[in-house]
């Protein structure tokens, strides 16, 4: 039995912000060097799900909840084929799982993939210090012949940055493939992976929908190859600013009309083909307990987000678009983000969140039936 | 959708006495509810017998009812106040019971008053067994996940047989149908076991039919707390999950907040499904908790059962997690909406999100075993514990071993010296739950057990097992590492241990632990509970230790008292406690001062949040509050730590944290040290020229011996420094006093046992005092119905003293002041003495607030907590009386002729514990504390107020029907009187032949009923007994029979508490019970705020 304070646990690691701060704990997972993305997460569930959505591609996760790995890693839960984080930070990980559904442990998988990761580490503080500066560049490095601490902050500050970033194309498909409808098929979409996590589709063909999931190099012809019902645009990392190529893809879909629905990167896509601007929250939103209110019924469902970016859309008007009217149908309770887009004259709407909530609560999931409805709307 | 505007005024009912599984937390709870209702400009009318409480405070509701929580009393008050609405689920299952009686017998339709935050379709939803299955079905076709237990109904041994292949074999539960009180159900493991049981099953069913349930026992357990409002919006508060596995009720459970043990897809199953139930039950608006059997084999979920209202869960959830449900659920009932309502900690972010967690919550029960010795202490179903710890940390090992040292119990904590036992008998001993259990599996992993091993035996996930082996093996490295370096000490301290284990494990002394750890560099730091991980600042500064890198406490300018509470309730050291705590809170804010409170007690008004300017989640031990004082005295000045109110838990650290250089203020340790040692207090008599009855102290039994031989028997025996008279007996012989030596086990030269003459009738007295050095206030005098020798806790008494004359409270009062000066108390002082041949004897003296502060504080509408607080940092009496905290003129000691009589009765457990034969515990009132709660009666009268008190206690005293009297010879003279004064009332006499034989001479007739030894007569005559359970007895007078014969009347004393009849065990509770009945029987009783009475009392002092 390995233990934490016995053997290759006891393994230096350190963490070193971009803006100087440096915490020391041990190796967790891979032993080396990683850069990245500081980003913190708050679910208290799910840590298989986040390491395996590509979103969090170049990121390194924070995981707030001290506990992490009791459940093991099993073959069911992957939101992918690989973890997309680029390292990951816990505190107190399991020295040994406990899931009748556990195949191995979660330092095992991290180490099998090569994803360096510390442990032991005051991840509060570290929140904290995100919270108050901002997400920012980090690097972790362990091992037991570390290099000094400058030369640790040089490499750190010599890592690219998340702003600016075109990353989509790294994670998605290369090649295209079919998720086949669960039950009697009933409508045909096609959807533009961006980084998308596997729930998605599968949140689809349980509703009897055949998903063709695209590379994100598709163009409109390949969209429209497939005589898609409806077309969906994925999450998935990156500066929404640099999506110049799904942007044009979107705008051709929504000249023809065709029933659209976007989800996390795909609703800051939207928001661009609309017009609209986007930036980089602070430190974004990541967890699975967000309020968000949808402003059509007023009710409010929490969320599962995973977003660094946002849509600069106005909350309180209806904007004229090249597509007719837009408004802003959800929004984050917690800081008042726009959380959501619609179109009123055409068939097209997205969310920034998660209504797939693999990981988190499935509150949303409503906005699937409703993505269902603008299909049986055009047939009608 | 703001608030409602057609309710001007609500009624809330509280839960009444503490009792097992009904405790504090409703205190919590009501009190967060009252205050909001209030703020929102409601008229707020309250009614709760229980005076020891923050919520009858006069100032947190608008009119305050201390009257018995029944249909009855209830209905006065709704007529009088005509209020709008009645909030029903704040006030655990008395409030819920009586709101629906309330609904059944039309009083809330004749008045117009509308239930809020609960209907009556869904409470029955709820609770009732059946419907709550319907319900769960419901679900399961809905979403596809949930089910109830399975059962298979059978109406002979083929039948039986057959289910169990059904159920899926062994082990299966087996209920009887329509058997009293699930007489003959149990557990089958095997065909052999079922055969007998279910056999028997068949034959003591009148339908010859039981059902057979699947057994889940051994399953994981998890609850879940959620919110609803009125548009429909869910959140889950906090999900919890049980340590101990399935069989051991929740409250006695060690549990832990957040779930620890499930992946996202079954957690957000077992969401899915609560929100469902909820639903599906249609509570409106406001909380329930829902609980959850999980399969660890395949993750099978099973729905145990839904409270549709504030519960013991949901105060323990509001404090893992700052969000505070019972307020919420306030406010949702009178008509917001969870967006509506801002998150009090981060104030920016709404009340409709999930709390998410970066510490991990461990929650431990305590208990009172050894007060009852023959009660069985395996852990059921049914819940025994008389309170909890609970404790945060930054991962669950150090949460864990912090909830274990805040029990405050010998032995709670782990051990890992010493000798471990066998391996093999310690895990056959940790198959049964009981108290401790977590212990003996901790000595099974050091005498070798296998995590697998560990599993097998006791069910506990294998995740928590890993934990236990994670403890011990840092405690191995303890042992064995050469020297104590930095790296270890801190390791050890991350995951929980405290200086007296490190010190226990390396042989060290725990200072010297501390020493070196100090020198190290090794310190906690405070982190905030906030709701959100961080991911927004929070505002409140909820607190909680952790041996991590940063801390969060901020720097303060106000000078800070620090106000150190008294953890886990338990018998002798209830809620009464905290209620002085929160009072000096509230007064010490007032007067200027940061309030800084320390805590571990989940259910309390002094844990919550909003109640001191800082809050300390932390153990009370010696090294964890010296480590807060450290960190305040970091971020500002610091006036100086309260010891005096928190009970014997501070009060047991105040000598050494003087010695640390910690400032103690009010009563010094030199001055509690001159009271609670028997030879400085027996100077400090002298000195006063005071009595007390003749003692002495041994440490053998010839010593003991030689003082009894010289004082005569009986003789009251105790060891010294207990609280609520733990181990404290009469001896009656030389005999006794023998074994009673033998049996005591912690006899040491430092820790005597005391040899009391034992002042047999005499009248005893407690009295609670201010002393400022100067001037003594007289706070009231308590004339205890029962006589010396029965606790003070458990007695009932009565204040003003209703026999006690002018002369007789000068004397306590020069007595009292002399002591108070003679100790050298600046505070709150409680004595006790005892009236016997016109002598009076000090009995003992309590240089803090006592047990019965808040009742004499709201008795004689003075709030004694907040003046003894505000003495304690150098305000005088004068001072006080100048700025109106105290009465102009006057004392508790002088009260007006026509103020109120304030009765309070003593609420005993006795129906919660069985021995292991399944029979009743004695009830048999003594010197040993065992009472869990109280009750107030007050009015005009002392009959009524009696009455009252018995009625808010155990229910109404009948006015007429079959009294059976069987008292023991001494108490046969002060029978007669009260006796003829039943009949006079109408009762049917019935008694034993010795008894009936009195009663008659005295020309009383009595109908002679046959003892339980002569069993059931020729002509079906039925024994006392068998007329007690089949009702035809409404009430009981069965007094002890001095010594050997205590057992006589055991059987008509449980039977009495099965079948819920009044008993009474003394005369002189005979005597007022005669007055009380006297009272009902006499014209109307009627209700009376506490707001009237103040009013009517400081104009009767004007």
């Amino acid at each position: 039995m390995t233990t934490s304070t016995r053997g290759v646990a006891r393994t230096p690691a350190v963490l070193v912000l971009e803006d100087g701060r440096i915490f020391r704990g041990r190796a967790y997972g891979a032993v080396g060097a990683t850069f990245g993305e500081a980003v913190f997460s708050t679910g208290m569930t799910g840590y298989q799900e986040t390491l395996t959505d590509p979103s969090y591609h170049r990121q390194v996760v924070v995981m707030t909840a001290p506990h992490v790995g009791n459940t093991g890693v099993n073959d069911e839960d992957m939101e992918s084929r690989k973890i997309w984080v680029s390292g990951y930070v816990v505190r107190d990980p399991a020295r040994v799982p406990s899931s009748w559904r556990s195949r191995r442990s979660l330092d095992e998988e991290l180490a099998a993939q090569g994803v360096v990761g510390i442990s032991g580490i005051d991840t509060r503080a570290l929140t904290r210090h995100l919270r108050e500066r901002g997400a920012m560049r980090v690097g972790i490095f362990s091992g037991n012949a570390l290099p000094d601490e400058g030369t640790m902050l040089a490499e750190v500050r010599q890592a690219p940055e998340m702003a600016g970033a075109d990353l989509s194309a790294e994670v998605a498909t290369t090649e295209p493939y079919v998720v086949p409808a669960i039950g009697e098929k009933k409508f045909t979409v096609a959807a533009v992976d961006l980084g998308i996590k596997g729930m998605t589709p599968h949140r689809m063909a349980e509703r009897g929908i055949e998903v063709h999931v695209l590379p994100a190099t598709a163009t409109v012809d390949d969209v429209y190859a497939v005589q898609p019902d409806g077309v969906f645009f994925s999450n998935g990392p990156g500066d929404p600013a640099t999506a110049d190529h799904p942007v044009s893809v979107m705008q051709g879909v929504l000249e023809r009309g065709t029933p659209l629905f976007g989800i996390c990167f795909g609703n800051q896509i939207l928001g661009r083909a609309l017009g609209f601007g986007t930036f980089k929250l602070k430190y974004g939103h990541r967890g699975i307990n967000q309020p968000v209110q949808d402003r059509t019924t007023g009710k409010v469902e929490v969320t599962a987000h995973n977003h660094g970016f946002a849509v600069d859309a106005p909350l309180d008007k209806v904007s004229e678009t090249p597509y007719g009217r837009a408004e802003v149908s959800h929004v984050c309770l917690n800081d008042n983000v726009v959380e959501g887009l619609q179109l009123l004259d055409r068939p097209a709407f997205s969310v920034q969140y998660h209504p797939e909530a693999a990981a988190g609560p499935h509150d949303a999931a409503y906005l699937f039936d409703r993505f269902v409805s603008l299909m049986e709307g055009q047939r009608a | 959708m703001p608030k409602r505007t057609d309710i001007q005024s609500v009624l809330v009912i509280g839960s009444g006495p503490i009792v097992i599984g009904q405790a504090a937390e409703f205190d919590y709870s009501g009190t967060q509810a009252c205050r909001v209702l209030k703020a929102e400009g409601l008229r707020v009318v309250l009614v709760n017998s229980n005076p020891a409480t923050i919520m009858t405070d006069p100032e947190i509701a608008d009119a305050t009812y201390v009257e018995p929580i029944t249909p009855e009393f209830v209905e006065k008050i709704i007529a009088k106040e005509q209020p709008d609405a009645l909030l029903p689920t704040l006030g655990g299952q008395t409030a819920l019971n009586t709101a629906i009686s309330l609904h059944e017998n039309g009083v809330l339709e004749k008045y117009g008053v509308e239930l809020i935050g609960a209907n009556v379709e869904a409470i029955h939803k709820g609770e009732d067994r059946d419907q709550f299955k319907e319900v769960v079905e419901e679900v399961r076709k809905k979403i596809g996940h949930g089910e109830s237990a399975r059962s298979y109904i059978c109406h002979s041994m083929d039948d039986v047989l057959k289910g169990v292949e059904e159920l899926g074999g062994y082990p299966v539960v087996v209920r009887p149908s329509f058997t009293m009180g699930g007489a003959g159900s149990g557990f089958a493991h095997d065909e052999e076991e079922l055969r007998r049981i279910a056999g028997q099953g068949l034959t003591l069913s009148p339908t010859t039919e039981v059902l057979l349930e699947e057994s889940i026992l051994g399953w994981k357990e998890y609850e879940l707390e959620l919110m609803r409002d009125k548009h429909d919006n869910v959140v889950v508060v906090c999900s919890i999950e049980n340590f101990d596995p399935m069989g051991v009720h929740t409250g006695d459970s060690i549990t832990v907040a957040p779930a620890m043990t499930l992946t996202d897809r079954e957690y957000q199953i077992l969401r899915d499904i609560g929100i469902a139930v909820i639903r599906e039950v249609g509570v409106d608006t406001g909380g329930c908790n829902i609980q959850f059997a999980v399969n660890p084999a395949d993750g099978r979920v099973i729905v145990i059962e839904m409270n549709p209202r504030v519960s013991r869960s949901s105060a323990l959830a509001s404090k893992a997690t700052g969000f505070p449900i019972a307020k919420i659920a306030a406010k949702l009932a009178v008509g917001y909406t969870l967006d509506e309502i801002p998150n009090d900690i981060t104030q920016e972010t709404p009340a409709s999100f999930e709390p998410t967690l970066d510490y991990v919550v461990v929650k431990a029960p305590r208990f009172a075993f050894e007060k009852f010795p023959s009660a069985d202490s395996t852990l059921t179903t049914t819940m025994k514990s008389v309170g909890e710890a609970m404790a945060i940390g930054r991962n669950f090992t150090e949460a864990f071993q912090k909830a274990l040292r805040s029990l405050e119990k010998k032995g709670s904590q782990f051990t890992f010296v010493g000798e471990t036992g066998d391996k093999q008998a310690l895990l056959e001993e940790s198959v049964r739950p009981t108290d401790g259990r977590i212990n003996t599996v901790m000595q099974a992993i050091r005498a070798g057990a296998t995590p697998e091993e560990v599993f097998e035996y006791t069910k506990i996930d294998p995740w928590f097992v890993d934990q236990l082996f994670l403890i011990k093996e840092i405690a191995d490295e303890l042992a064995e590492a050469p020297e104590l370096t930095a790296d270890l000490l801190a390791e050890a301290k991350r995951h929980g241990f405290s200086d007296q284990q490190i010190g226990e494990i390396r042989g060290l002394r725990e200072d010297v632990v501390r020493e070196v750890r100090h020198a190290l560099g090794i310190r906690p730091v405070y982190k905030t509970v906030d709701t959100c991980a961080a991911e927004f600042a929070a505002k409140t500064p909820y607190f909680y230790s952790s041996y991590d890198e940063e801390t969060e406490v901020a720097p303060r300018e106000k000078p800070a008292v620090i106000i150190l509470g008294s953890g886990p309730n338990r018998i002798g050291q209830g809620i009464e406690f905290d209620y002085s705590c929160v009072h000096a809170s509230f007064a010490l804010s007032d007067a200027g001062y940061e309030t800084v409170m320390v805590n571990c007690n989940p259910e309390t008004v002094s844990t919550d949040y909003d109640t001191s300017d800082r809050l300390y989640f932390e153990p009370l031990t010696l090294e964890d509050v010296l480590e807060i004082v450290h960190a305040e005295a970091q971020a500002g000045p610091i006036a100086g730590v309260i010891v005096q109110l928190g009970g014997q838990t501070p009060l047991g650290l105040a000598q050494a944290l003087k010695d640390n250089g910690v400032p103690i203020v009010g009563t010094s340790p030199e001055a509690i040290h001159a009271a609670e040692d028997r030879g400085a207090f027996g100077r400090v008599l002298k000195e006063a020229g005071l009595p007390a009855p003749k003692h002495g102290t041994a440490t053998t039994f010839a010593e003991a011996k030689a003082i009894a031989d010289e004082i005569g028997y009986p003789v009251l025996v105790r060891p010294s420094y207990v609280l609520g008279g733990r181990g404290m007996e009469i001896v009656y012989d030389e005999t006794r006093l023998e074994s009673y030596i033998a049996e005591s086990t912690e006899i040491s030269p430092s820790r005597p046992v005391l040899v009391d003459r034992f002042l047999d009738d005499a009248i005893e007295i407690d009295v609670d005092a201010l002393y400022d050095g100067e001037e003594l206030y007289l706070g009231g005098v308590m004339e205890h119905i029962e006589e010396a020798g029965i606790h003070s806790g458990d007695s009932a008494c009565a204040l003003p003293p209703i026999t006690l004359g002018g002369f007789d409270i000068k004397r306590l009062r020069a007595s009292t002041e002399g002591i108070a000066a003679g100790v050298g108390v600046r505070g709150l002082i409680n004595i006790q003495f005892a009236l016997a041949g016109d002598i009076l004897y000090v009995l003992e003296a309590n240089p803090r607030a006592s047990r019965t502060v808040p009742f004499t504080s709201k008795a004689t509408a003075v709030p004694l907590a907040k003046a003894a607080a505000r003495i304690s940092l150098g305000a005088t009496v004068a001072e006080l009386r100048a700025e109106g905290l105290l009465p102009a003129h006057g004392d508790g000691g002088e009260l007006p002729l026509d103020a109120p009589i304030s009765v309070k009765e003593a609420v005993m457990p006795w129906s919660r514990f069985r021995d292991i034969h399944g029979r009743g515990v004695d009830t048999v009132l003594g010197p040993e504390m065992r009472s869990t709660g109280e009750v107030m009666g007050i009015d005009s009268v002392f009959g009524t107020a009696y009455a009252k008190s018995q009625a808010g206690a155990y229910g109404p005293l009948p006015t007429k029907g079959r009294a059976f009297i069987s008292v023991a010879n001494r108490d046969k003279r002060s029978m007669i009187f009260p006796a003829r004064e039943l009949v006079a009332h109408g009762f049917e006499l019935l008694a034993t032949s010795g008894t009936a034989e009195v009663l008659k001479r005295n020309g009383i007739n009595a109908t002679v009923v046959r003892k339980q030894s002569e069993g059931t007569g020729p002509n079906g005559e039925k024994t006392i007994v068998q007329l007690i359970h089949d009702g035809e007895v409404d009430l009981i007078v069965n007094t002890p029979y001095g010594t050997g014969g205590r057992l006589d009347g055991y059987d008509i004393r449980t039977a009495a508490v099965a079948r819920s009849v009044p008993c009474l065990t003394t005369v002189q509770a005979l005597a007022a019970a005669v007055q009380g009945i006297d009272a009902l029987n006499h014209g109307d009783v009627g209700v009376r705020s506490l707001q009237e009475h103040a009013e009517f009392l400081t104009a009767a002092r004007d």
